[in-house]
């Protein structure tokens, strides 16, 4: 068989494999620390978690420190609900008095359907939040959009209760 | 050189599993089978050498043969001898215990780590030699010498290309706890072996999409905190990032040419798609709607590209010709039908399905495109990212086992079926390689 008859290059082609092979082993991108030993061979790795993850509860502008920052949607749907008119008009008012805040709105939908498609539903919905804050006040420059789709459920599990929990938008404050 | 080329992604293969061993390796459960599989012994190959080869070719072979549904392999412990060429075969015996095909073989080295492997076919109830091969390789690449076996028998007996020299990849998440995961691009054989990871990361990593060639992969990582598409070459494991606008990068799909790219993007307000040159970093925007245009998938000969749309209330595939930009709708039955992919002749169109009706499922469907005919060929629940194997055969797809992420595959016309559990972790977004040289 021709494809497999590699006497002839074979030692050429096992010196290649071991300059391949080391010299692939630690593809990384820029700064790359993942906080831990993970292998990676003949492969990359990425530069590990964001930069970007927003401020957690306690880090919240005062301000807005007993808003809520989750917001739930109905299924196929990305219309804002009732529920979560006060507190986004909250959340509006403060980035319109401060220009310097900035928010990051992570858009999910849950796992039901392609994840392809999710992701350009999680965008939806966090577009819908996005002209909500803009309508109540908040500079388009303030608001930034990002759509996880189904990649980052909040709660594993397959039924109704862990979707509904799922389709959500997150709205995290920029690091200050 | 083709050859050296392969030989070194093959041994780099091997060093990599020496030094780090083997990850999330999948493991192939034939769960349905034809009605009357062919019934086929395929006999411990002979071996001259001292020393123990690292690889049981024959095992290989057996294995693929008998998941690919076709093939019903007798097991070892029900023979009654071994033979390892003609004169040692005696048909009688293999009649007798309800053999129609079998395959004996032996290996002999020829110097060091180089091997030769002859193989023959025997028509068991003919009593003839159908026909038989010698092949060479290395004791370091005896799964592909093996694989290949199993190609030419397949095709041999079933006048179907075979598919087993062929490769996969596919996504892994696992729970790290704190709602934080570990997700890798994992690349393996098409039978689960030699799994190696070829990236990794803490944020998501989706969408993979092989070149026509089977030398690059495109997806979409969010290592950068946002969705970016990227390429990366296996034998280097070089990446480069290609698209990273504000908004939506993702979908990528390979055009036959190899140097075009399908993907969507939504910078232009919401998500359309985009054909992208490669060489030149040209984007021409296909696609002009308000409503979601994502999962482009191109028709094989490149003059026109399948895509998902909700225009039209919901999830449907359509078809766009590049040369006129004239639009026409592809899937009319069910709901919900998206991440549509074609079978090399462009006839069939494989697609995540849900019929009307209350809490219906998202399926595994195929349409014939030429008779419009639409079956639904998965019973699972939560069934996507379907991919097609290179010979039109088998659609791979990832769905739930338990609460465990699996990939299972089912043949076009419904008749095979079998899961890949894995050793850990989630499994998703399965992308067949197309052949490779």
């Amino acid at each position: 068989m021709r494809a497999l008859n590699v006497t002839k290059v074979a030692a050429l082609a096992l010196t290649f494999a071991w300059v391949a092979g080391c010299s692939s082993t630690s593809t990384q991108t820029d700064s790359a620390d993942m906080g831990g030993s993970m292998g990676s061979e003949g492969g990359a790795m990425t530069s590990g978690s964001a930069g970007m993850g927003g401020l957690s509860g306690s880090d919240l502008p005062a301000e807005v420190a007993n808003l809520q920052t989750v917001f739930y949607f109905d299924f196929d749907q990305s219309t804002v609900k009732g529920e979560s008119f006060a507190d986004l008009e909250a959340h509006a008012r403060y980035l319109s008095s401060n220009p310097q805040a900035n928010v990051r709105l992570e858009g999910h939908a849950d796992e039901r359907g392609t994840r392809e498609y999710n992701i350009a539903l999680g965008e939806r919905r966090g577009n819908a939040v996005a002209r909500f804050l803009m309508v109540n006040g908040a500079n388009a420059g303030q608001v930034e959009v990002i759509s996880y789709g189904e990649e980052k459920p909040a709660v594993m599990g397959h039924g109704s209760d862990s979707w509904a929990q799922n389709r959500r938008v997150e709205l995290k404050y920029a690091g200050r | 050189m083709v050859i050296a080329m392969k030989q070194r992604l093959l041994a780099c293969c091997v060093l990599m599993l020496l030094a780090f061993g083997v990850r999330a390796e999948l493991v192939i459960e034939v769960t349905q089978g034809v009605d009357a599989p062919t019934p086929i012994a395929v006999v411990p190959f002979g071996w001259s050498g001292t020393t123990p080869l690292p690889e049981d070719i024959a095992e290989i072979v057996s294995t693929d043969l008998h998941r690919s549904g076709f093939f019903g392999a007798m097991k070892r412990a029900d023979m009654l001898s071994f033979p390892q060429q003609q004169a040692q075969v005696f048909f009688r015996d293999w009649r007798v215990s309800g053999q129609n095909y079998l395959l004996i073989g032996r290996v002999s080295s020829t110097g060091g780590e180089q091997l030769q492997v002859t193989y023959e076919l025997y028509d068991v109830l003919k009593e003839t030699r159908v026909f038989g091969e010698q092949i060479s390789g290395s004791t370091r690449n005896m799964r592909d010498m093996a694989h290949y076996i199993a190609d030419a028998v397949f095709e041999k007996l079933t006048g179907l290309r075979g598919a087993f020299s062929t490769r996969i990849a596919y996504v892994t998440a696992q729970s790290q706890g704190a709602g934080q995961h570990r997700y890798s691009l994992q690349l393996a054989d098409a039978d689960g072996a030699r799994a190696r990871t070829i990236l990794e990361s803490r944020e998501p990593i989706m969408s993979p999409s092989w070149s026509r060639d089977g030398s690059k992969l495109a997806y979409v990582s969010f290592e950068s905190s946002r969705p970016g598409i990227y390429v990366q070459h296996l034998a280097s494991g070089k990446r480069e990032k290609i698209q990273s606008f504000p908004g939506l990068n993702g979908a990528p799909a390979w055009a036959p040419d190899g140097q075009r790219l399908a993907l969507t993007l939504s910078k232009d307000g919401n998500p359309e798609i985009y054909t992208l040159d490669l060489a030149r970093r040209q984007l021409t925007r296909v696609t002009h709607h308000y409503g979601i245009d994502t999962e482009p998938t191109w028709a094989p000969d490149g003059q026109s590209i399948l895509f998902t749309s909700d225009r039209g209330g919901q999830p449907q595939i359509y078809r766009v010709y590049l040369a006129d930009r004239r639009i026409e709708r592809v899937t009319f039955e069910g709901n919900y039908n998206s991440s549509g992919k074609l079978t090399q002749d462009g006839r069939f169109l494989a697609m995540v399905h849900r019929s009307a009706g209350a809490g219906a499922a998202f399926n595994i469907a195929v349409q014939d495109l030429k008779t419009g005919r639409l079956d639904i060929l998965t019973q699972t629940s939560l069934d996507e990212s379907p991919t097609i194997a290179p010979n039109g055969s088998v659609v791979l797809y990832a769905t739930q086992q338990g609460s465990t992420g699996v990939l299972a595959a089912v043949s076009l016309d419904g008749r095979v079926r079998f899961r890949m559990p894995s050793s850990s972790g989630d499994v998703r977004e399965p992308a067949w390689s197309p052949y490779l040289q």
